[in-house]
């Protein structure tokens, strides 16, 4: 198996700094600091770099947003890692911390910013101590701090803790988090590159988007494009969760099929129970039905729509055919209910009635018209959030009655 | 000049300026998009979401440039697939709006649904029943049923005192951040904010005392549903019942607009009585705001004095046979008398050739006869505030100021002891002296300058010698600048009054002073003089040898006009109907006159016509302000915006 990203499963102590520069460590960086910032953007525009967070927009795309007129310019790594099912930034940010801080002046570099900031989920305060003592480290080696290798570039980075609140994953949340305000999502426009942290031009990407860049440097677009698709280049890590003999983070390129992650890989259904439904992007998926025609779906941003889903931050949960998926709801609901901010109408009423109406249901007590209800406040939900938390929260609600109608028939 | 956006909405063309938001273009073309969180005097924050509407923009073509047509020519529009929130989405050129298609209203009213699951419909004793936007809203277009369990609604806290004036109610609130946001964007007193989370959010009070601020009222206007109330008029009256009349807040200089919301009520024994105040919309003065002081100010004391010491024509006579016998009287008053009361006991003075004062600790009157209003300073402008406490003395002087920094203006603040304006200065000084340094510099630099003095002549002297283009007085009454315009001498010490007879018509603090030192005191006061000066009922049974006691009316019984420190002509009307016997101070000084052989006019509009150049109906006059009104409680100003008063030469 190749890692790009999961280097230190092949290497080991890679979160050393000595093992890393042995290992071709900050090659990336230091061919970028030659380089023309906006070559450096280019570069991974042409990679096709899509955003690992959940929206895949692509990296090199935003990178150009940023507005040249206005100054400072900041680049935040999003380590606020907190969909059900997501566990990659953190395996990334303990084993292989280097990669990704590499990622990350590479791209503070490409934008012009001269400081960058890792905002981490409350939860990760041990990794965040952990970065600090790797970001020193790095600085000792001459990688960060004024005049990085001897160039006019300077760039300092730093850790930023939230206090555990899912909607800080969100990008304008997590800006509002950082300036010390309500953990509470912008209305956008403006994004974040005209418009971001203290209202400058921001760049927020993923801590997995950015662990990818230093490699697509190092080998350029083309030697990236050798993985994955035309539209989807590249590798990425499935986190695969739920039902599953072997649950954990897979590194594989895009456009490997579900049947690959979950059967080849994660070694399939324990106790001889069958496949029913795959969330292939964490608690805000759609509920996908485990057909055939789903598990040779291969696992692209392109793809997963087919099969009435999405990619999103690939956190892949398996439902076998044990589960009953107005228990599932309930939990995602309850999750939802428990997360929704409160700022905007829809999301604060509609996850609360949803959570009451499928507890209801789940306990037995609900009625034919419960459900019809249920399908019908989810719906009117969608589209009119302020932000994308609330569109999620019905995502496995609606699809769930819908296309596993015997769930709700009891 | 702001470049024009011309959009279609609803089928209807409008232009308006580039930069206005969806929401304001539309009401601009007679289309009410209904809103909860949103306020033209706020940032959009798009929270409430109840603004959903279709909109469409047209297609352009990404090589040319050019805009792509349909077969018929006209222009491609494209619709997104979601609903946009007509708050937050500024106008741009040939865009489309559909407020009333069936997904837009579909759309409003699943908003509408969602606010009214938890919320608690208790409008038969909420105070905003009547004037509510969600109650508005739900009998417009809600469903007569509801589809959520009634037992699954979520309950909270409905008495939380977030101060002694401000109550709030925790299940009433949707969570629209108006109150909020009021006080940290209008105010700049973040003392409101939000705790919680999702379903149990709410709002809490910051500050220790809670709601620490001299504005807090206003958040009850801009409430859109019964959450906050004010203590003074919860459970006072339903909004329908009330009369509106238009008034002038007598609480400071500054000369807000308001209404007098008047009603009659059984517990004060059936009498029509003030039930609140509330703000009526002067841009160039108050916007749509009041400060607590003027709010809350007491209009219906009971301390009244009812009836003249003896018979009215008795009374009358005395005090003219008195005032016709003494050798040298003096007329002295305060700023809270209106123009028409001040002119006839101007006029009285004059004709009998004795003195007109008007009691003021502040002074420097004289040099205060060519101020503007400084409401629109901004850019390039400077202001600087010297003495006193503008918070406390003038607090809507005190916004505008703040609001003035915002928009660029450059303000000092010179005062000995630390202001709460200090925060918005752009240098703070404690020495006064050294303020007025600092300002000749500042000044020299600025296009419009404005002075705010609380102090004396001297102090009035140093800032008039800075040449500003503004020197406001910030006087302790509302009307004193209309004092000084009609010529009457200042004084701050009534020692002068010592063994004279005097008519003394004013505040009882000032009628008390004249108790105090006249041989005989002529008192045309509202207020009951003998228990504000705290002697006893004594001076009752003396009185007809040392005074004669003539009730006239309060502010909320007369008709007249007030002077505002920026010199701002302003109309009140009678609200309610007088106490006891008392008269209009007017007709009372007229009534004296003729006992005297003076002749003066009786009638409040004749008497302004004959010192003013003005008449009640230029006062009258409303220039083509736009309306913000969208939302919140506040009074369109349908009685005239005041006149500012020509610089005198």
């Amino acid at each position: 198996m190749f890692y790009m990203l999961l280097r230190h499963r092949d290497i080991e102590n890679l979160n050393q700094i000595d093992t890393f520069l042995k290992e071709d460590g900050f090659e990336g960086f230091k061919k970028a600091l030659k380089m023309d910032t906006t070559d450096v953007t280019n570069e991974v525009k042409e990679a096709g770099l899509r955003g690992r967070g959940g929206a895949g927009f692509p990296a090199g795309v935003k990178w150009s947003f940023m507005d040249n007129n206005n100054w400072p310019h900041y680049v935040v790594a999003n380590a606020d890692e907190s969909e059900p099912g997501t566990f990659k930034d953190r395996e990334i940010m303990e084993s292989n911390p280097f990669q990704f801080l590499e990622g990350l002046a590479i791209a503070s570099y490409a934008v012009g910013a001269n400081a960058a900031y890792i905002y981490l989920r409350g939860e990760f305060w041990e990794v965040a101590h952990f970065l600090d003592e790797k970001i020193e480290e790095m600085e000792k080696a001459g990688f960060l701090g004024d005049n990085i290798q001897g160039t006019d570039y300077s760039l300092n980075i730093y850790t930023h803790l939230g206090a555990g609140a899912y909607i800080c994953g969100e990008e304008t949340a997590l800006l509002e988090s950082m300036e010390g305000k309500r953990g509470q999502p912008r209305v956008r426009p403006p994004f974040p590159p005209s418009q971001g942290l203290y209202d400058k031009p921001t760049v927020v990407n993923n801590v997995e988007t950015l662990t990818s860049v230093p490699y697509i440097i190092n080998k350029g677009a083309d030697g990236y494009r050798k993985f994955g698709t035309e539209k989807s280049p590249g590798t990425k890590i499935f986190s695969l969760s739920g039902n599953v003999n072997k649950p954990g983070n897979y590194e594989l390129p895009l456009g490997s099929t579900f049947r690959e992650l979950i059967f080849e890989h994660g070694g399939g259904i324990p106790d001889g129970k069958s496949i029913k439904a795959i969330m292939p992007a964490g608690a805000s998926s759609s509920m996908v039905v485990a057909n055939d025609e789903a598990l040779d779906t291969q696992l692209t941003y392109e793809d997963v729509p087919n099969v009435g889903g999405d990619l999103g931050s690939a956190s892949v949960i398996v439902v076998d055919d044990s589960i009953s998926l107005d228990w599932l709801i309930n939990k995602t609901m309850d999750f939802f209910h428990h997360e929704s901010c409160g700022k905007c109408t829809p999301c604060r009423e509609g996850s609360y009635w949803m959570k009451k109406l499928t507890e209801r249901i789940h306990s037995g007590e609900g009625t034919e018209e419960d459900v019809a209800l249920l399908k019908d406040v989810a719906t009117q939900v969608r589209g009119k959030t302020l932000c994308a938390l609330g569109e999620f929260s019905t995502m496995a609600v609606v699809t769930s009655i819908e296309r596993f109608p015997e769930d709700f028939a009891k | 000049m702001t470049k024009e956006v011309t959009l279609t909405i609803d089928g209807k063309e409008v232009s308006v300026p580039a930069g206005s938001l969806v929401v304001d273009a539309a009401k601009k073309a007679g289309i009410d998009i209904p809103v909860f969180c949103y306020h033209p005097k706020m940032e959009p924050v798009g929270m409430c979401r109840q603004c959903l509407v279709e909109i469409g923009r047209p297609a352009f073509d990404r090589a040319t440039g050019e805009a792509v047509l349909e077969e018929d020519g006209s222009p491609k529009i494209n619709w997104g697939w979601k609903l946009e929130t007509s708050c937050t989405n500024p106008v741009s050129d040939g865009m489309v709006v559909k407020t009333q298609s069936e997904k837009a209203v579909k759309g409003q009213n699943d908003m509408l649904e969602f606010q009214l699951t938890s919320h608690p419909l208790d409008c038969p004793v909420c105070d905003k029943g009547g004037e509510c936007l969600l109650q508005d809203l739900t009998l417009a277009h809600g469903s007569a049923e509801s589809r959520f369990s009634f037992d699954e609604k979520r309950h909270a806290e409905k008495k939380v005192a977030l101060s002694d004036d401000i109550w709030l109610d925790r299940e009433r609130c949707i969570q629209c951040g108006r109150c909020v946001r009021f006080q940290s964007e209008v105010v700049g007193e973040a003392v409101l904010g939000f705790e919680e989370r999702g379903s149990h959010t709410q709002i809490m009070t910051t500050s220790d005392p809670g709601f620490d601020s001299n504005f807090s009222g206003n958040t009850t206007d801009i409430c859109p549903v019964g959450a906050l109330t004010t203590a003074q008029f919860r459970f006072g009256a339903r909004p329908w019942e009330m009369e509106a009349t238009a008034s002038i807040c007598g609480e400071c200089p500054v000369g807000c607009n308001t209404v007098l919301n008047t009603r009659r009520d059984v517990k004060s024994g059936g009498k029509i009585v003030v039930k609140r105040v509330m703000p009526r919309q002067n841009e160039a003065v108050n916007e749509t705001w009041l400060c607590d002081k003027g709010r809350f100010a007491n209009h219906n004391t009971d301390n009244r004095l009812l009836a003249p010491s003896t018979e009215w024509t008795d009374a009358i006579a005395s005090a003219a046979q008195k005032l016709s016998a003494a050798d040298e009287p003096v007329f002295v008053v305060d700023g809270s008398l209106s123009n028409e009361d001040l002119y006839n006991i101007k006029s009285l003075a004059d004709e009998v050739g004795a003195k007109a004062l008007c009691y003021s600790e502040a002074g420097g009157g004289a040099l205060t006869t060519k101020s503007a209003s400084y409401g629109k300073s901004g850019a390039g402008d400077a202001i600087l505030v010297i003495g006193g406490n503008l918070y406390a003395e003038a607090p809507i002087f005190w916004l505008r100021a703040k609001q003035a920094v915002e928009r660029g203006a450059k303000l000092i603040v010179a005062t000995e002891a630390e202001t709460r304006l200090d925060a918005f200065a752009t240098t703070v000084v404690r020495d006064l002296k050294k303020g007025l340094e600092v300002a000749e510099e500042i000044f020299a630099k600025a296009e419009n300058t404005v002075v705010l003095y609380s102090g004396d002549d001297a102090l009035a002297q140093f800032c008039a010698a800075l040449n500003p283009t503004s020197l406001i007085g910030v006087w302790e009454d509302a009307n004193t600048q209309g004092a000084w315009e009609m010529g009457y001498e200042a004084v701050s010490d009534l020692s002068a009054l010592k063994g004279k007879t005097v008519y003394v018509a004013g505040k009882s603090s000032l009628v008390a002073a004249a108790l105090e030192s006249a041989e005989f005191t002529v008192i045309q006061a509202s207020e009951e003089a003998n228990l504000v000066v705290g002697q006893t009922v004594s001076i009752m049974e003396t009185s007809e040898s040392v005074c004669v006691m003539l009730p006239s009316r309060t502010i909320a019984e007369s008709d007249g006009t007030f002077t505002s420190a920026e010199r701002r002509v302003q109309r009140f009307f009678s609200a309610v109907l007088p106490m006891g016997d008392s008269l209009p101070g007017y007709v009372i000084t007229a009534q004296i006159a003729e006992k005297m052989g003076v002749t003066l006019d009786i009638d409040a509009e004749d008497i302004f016509s004959a010192f003013s150049d003005l008449s009640y109906a230029d006062l009258a006059n409303i220039s083509v302000e736009e309306s913000l009104l969208i939302g919140g409680t506040c009074y369109e100003n349908e009685q005239g915006l005041g006149v500012m008063l020509p610089a005198k030469a």
